[in-house]
């Protein structure tokens, strides 16, 4: 059949099994906007209040189903506004499928208005990227992408189409879905290494992250603990892969790290790292963090080898492939003496523990945990509340986990949330702080629209928590530029937008306020007062190691 | 550090150069010189990278190299199984006093005279990068007004094609 550009474009979406897109319109995608209205019974368009929030929506709708999120935007300012939620998937990741309108083709190089080179731009941010001037190649473009941005390692791509193409016409065919490109045969010499590394070790800990969850691989990744009586620490991105209250998990590691975790991974003699990058805010020093132990790194993209740390054996395959062969390789090891330490270990951690009388970040996650479903996405933003609800949440699915790890996005989560709740159907609770918040806010609007159920947990520190705690820590308590004096009333804000809004600053305040939001059918948000100087801890100074831990 | 040639094929369409330095410049990447051009197959362009830097640099760009999309394939030309030519055209001031000086230079080095007027001659000389490097320094004290160098060009010594490996 003879369709336009703009057609062929949505038809090709639903050919991919898009169900629902995200975006923002303008004058060079009026024509995809008119196609979306044509198709408006087959495909659902959110629309944002901001090209920004559009992107992170798709990217928290592809973190929470591991479905490839699409996002719409025009030219000029909307691909621009689109560029800080491509970066965030790119260093996270995350499938994704962004759309760009652009000026006509005899119009492109001219400085027209809302022109803007947005594939030179994204070079850097994204896996690949079309500039599409021929309408003949627009569908195979469309269907590449995708099969690109969920091949491998996942990740974003982007399609840039000027607007004479979208009203251009030609012949269209639906195909069926290519399956993704192949990735490299394991080499079955690699696993023998790897086992034998195995057998010989008496302190093995897992060092798991994204990538277990992009390629579905938790429930092997507990199973190799087992067989090599392994523990498992997570990075920021590989949280909710095990349950949190697993005997064999021991949370995340690194800066923030829980300090069994880090402890047992500083202790280990054999490092067995799955999906995961090595990042400079996971080792710290890098020579510290090796430490003499063996590592074998698991990872279906071979650029992470010997990237940021040598690895002793580098297994390059899918995950699940490598690690079911790993498993069969595997003998039963009992390791007594190092489940003992990490007995001592977790006694330790426990010590650490106090007890306050003020509303504390921890008192409120600890309430969040008795009352959230098994299937609640958490989201979050960047900041201090990041890291306390990733040390302190306690995750019982895959994917319940939204949060911007590599690019570390101040302004991801309301996004994020709403684009989650989209994909999954289930209920969200954004953890925020009121420096993260106030960037992209604006999105309320979108929660209130669709009638989205996200609880906002707003921990409001009236400072930017996590600039002023290394303030108070290595600038000798030089608070430049981090003491919000605004005077903004976030529970009054809420109801601005047409949301639910309460403050609170206890516990009991808190119970009472989540517990009610959880039977919201619509955006609630929770403006939790603590205080200024909570510290997340532990931490680990920038550059330093286990050795440099900073507890109390 | 030492110095080391990669060759890559890549597909023959707009932008993808672009692609390729983009990411140079991503990955914190120095390199020496650069040449592409076509190839035996229409659909592909061949780029050749000259770079120094340690081994660790060295498997780094291989490696994000084989990322890219467009890129089809990457080898490591090493110094013993690959030959490799720079061509330099040198414009030299041309005096009574120099021109001798000058003709033997060009005459040692198997360089050829291609233009010439009663100031200025221009020499086209091709070789590896030492010998290029060695015929500038002995020319400049001479006069050089202007030159330019086309960059390392290789291909690997024996009966096959790095495409079909």
């Amino acid at each position: 059949m003879k369709l336009t550009g703009a057609q062929i474009i949505v038809e090709t979406l639903i050919e991919q099994g898009v169900t629902d897109v995200f975006g923002y319109p303008g004058g060079q995608v009026v024509n995809i906007y008119d196609a979306l209205y044509e198709y408006s019974d087959r495909i659902n368009h959110y629309l944002t209040a901001h090209e920004q929030g559009a992107a992170h929506a798709a990217d928290g709708y592809a973190r929470a189903t591991g479905k490839t999120g699409v996002v719409i935007a025009t030219s000029g300012p909307g691909a621009t506004n689109l560029v800080t939620g491509i970066a965030t998937a790119h260093l996270d990741s995350v499938p994704m499928v962004a759309i760009t309108g652009n000026v006509p083709c005899n119009l492109i190089g001219k400085d027209s208005f809302q022109e803007i080179d947005i594939t030179c731009i994204t070079l850097p941010i994204t896996k690949h990227n079309y500039f599409v001037n021929d309408v003949e190649e627009l569908a195979d473009s469309i269907r590449e992408a995708f099969r690109i941005a969920r091949s491998g390692r996942p990740g974003p791509v982007l399609i840039d189409v000027p607007k004479d193409i979208q009203m251009a016409e030609c012949e269209f065919e639906r195909k069926p879905v290519e399956p993704c490109f192949e990735v490299n045969k394991l080499d079955t010499d690699k696993i023998k290494e790897a086992a034998a590394l195995i057998r010989s070790s008496k302190r093995p800990y897992i060092y798991i992250g994204g990538g277990v969850l992009r390629s579905d691989a938790e429930a092997l990744v507990l199973e190799l603990s087992e067989k090599a009586d392994a523990f498992i620490g997570s990075s920021l991105m590989g949280l909710s892969a095990i349950p949190s209250d697993n005997e064999r998990f021991l949370g995340m590691q690194g800066m923030h790290g829980r300090y069994a975790s880090s402890m047992a991974q500083k202790e280990a003699d054999l490092i067995i790292a799955v999906g995961v990058r090595f990042s400079d805010r996971a080792t710290g020093n890098k020579a510290k963090y090796v430490h003499g132990a063996r590592i074998i790194q698991l990872d279906v993209d071979f650029s992470e080898f010997n990237k940021n740390v040598d690895v002793d054996v580098a297994i390059n395959a899918d995950l699940k492939e490598s690690l079911c062969a790993l498993i069969n390789q595997c003998e039963q090891k009992d390791n007594a003496d190092w489940r003992n330490r990490i007995k001592e270990l977790r006694e330790k951690e426990k010590s650490l523990e106090k007890k306050f009388d003020r509303l504390t970040p921890k008192a409120i996650l600890d309430i969040m945990n008795e009352n959230t479903e098994d299937d609640t996405v958490i989201a979050t933003d960047v900041g201090q509340h990041q890291m306390w609800t990733a040390q302190e949440y306690r995750f019982r699915k895959p994917r319940t986990l939204v949060s911007s790890g590599g690019l570390g996005t101040m302004g991801f989560g309301l996004g994020a949330a709403i684009g989650a709740n989209v994909g999954t159907g289930n209920r969200v609770v954004l953890v925020t702080g009121d420096g993260s918040f106030g960037m992209n806010l604006n999105e309320l609007a979108t929660a209130v629209t669709y009638n989205i159920p996200i609880t906002v947990v707003l921990l409001d520190n009236g400072v930017l928590g996590m600039v002023r705690q290394w303030q108070t820590l290595f600038f000798d308590k030089h608070y430049s530029s981090t003491t919000l004096k605004r005077k903004t009333d976030f529970s009054l804000l809420a109801k601005a937008f047409g949301a639910k809004g309460v403050a609170v600053d206890s516990e009991e305040a808190f119970r009472e306020a989540f517990k009610a939001s959880m039977a919201e059918s619509g955006p609630f948000v929770i403006d939790c007062k603590i205080d200024c100087d909570e510290f997340v801890l532990p931490m680990l100074p920038p550059g330093g190691s286990v050795d440099d831990m900073i507890v109390e | 550090m030492s110095k080391f040639i990669i060759a890559v094929y890549v597909d023959n369409k707009f932008g993808v150069l672009t692609r390729v330095t983009s990411m140079f410049t991503r990955r914190g990447f120095n390199i020496d010189t650069l040449t592409v051009g076509e190839t035996e197959s229409p659909e592909y362009s061949r780029i050749t990278i000259s770079m120094s830097g340690d081994g660790y640099a060295r498997d780094q760009m291989i490696n994000q190299l084989r990322k890219l999309f467009n890129v089809k394939k990457v080898e490591l030309l090493e110094g013993d199984n690959s030959i490799n030519r720079e061509l330099a055209l040198i414009k030299v001031r041309n005096s009574e006093k120099n021109r001798q000086d000058i003709m033997t230079c060009v005459d040692i080095f198997r360089a050829k005279i291609i233009d010439y007027s009663s100031s200025a001659l221009c020499i086209e000389a091709t070789g590896d990068t030492s010998k290029i490097n060695a015929l500038i320094d002995i020319l400049r004290p001479l006069g050089i007004i202007e030159m330019c160098r086309t960059g390392v060009v290789a291909l690997e010594r024996g009966d096959s094609s790095i495409l079909n490996k």
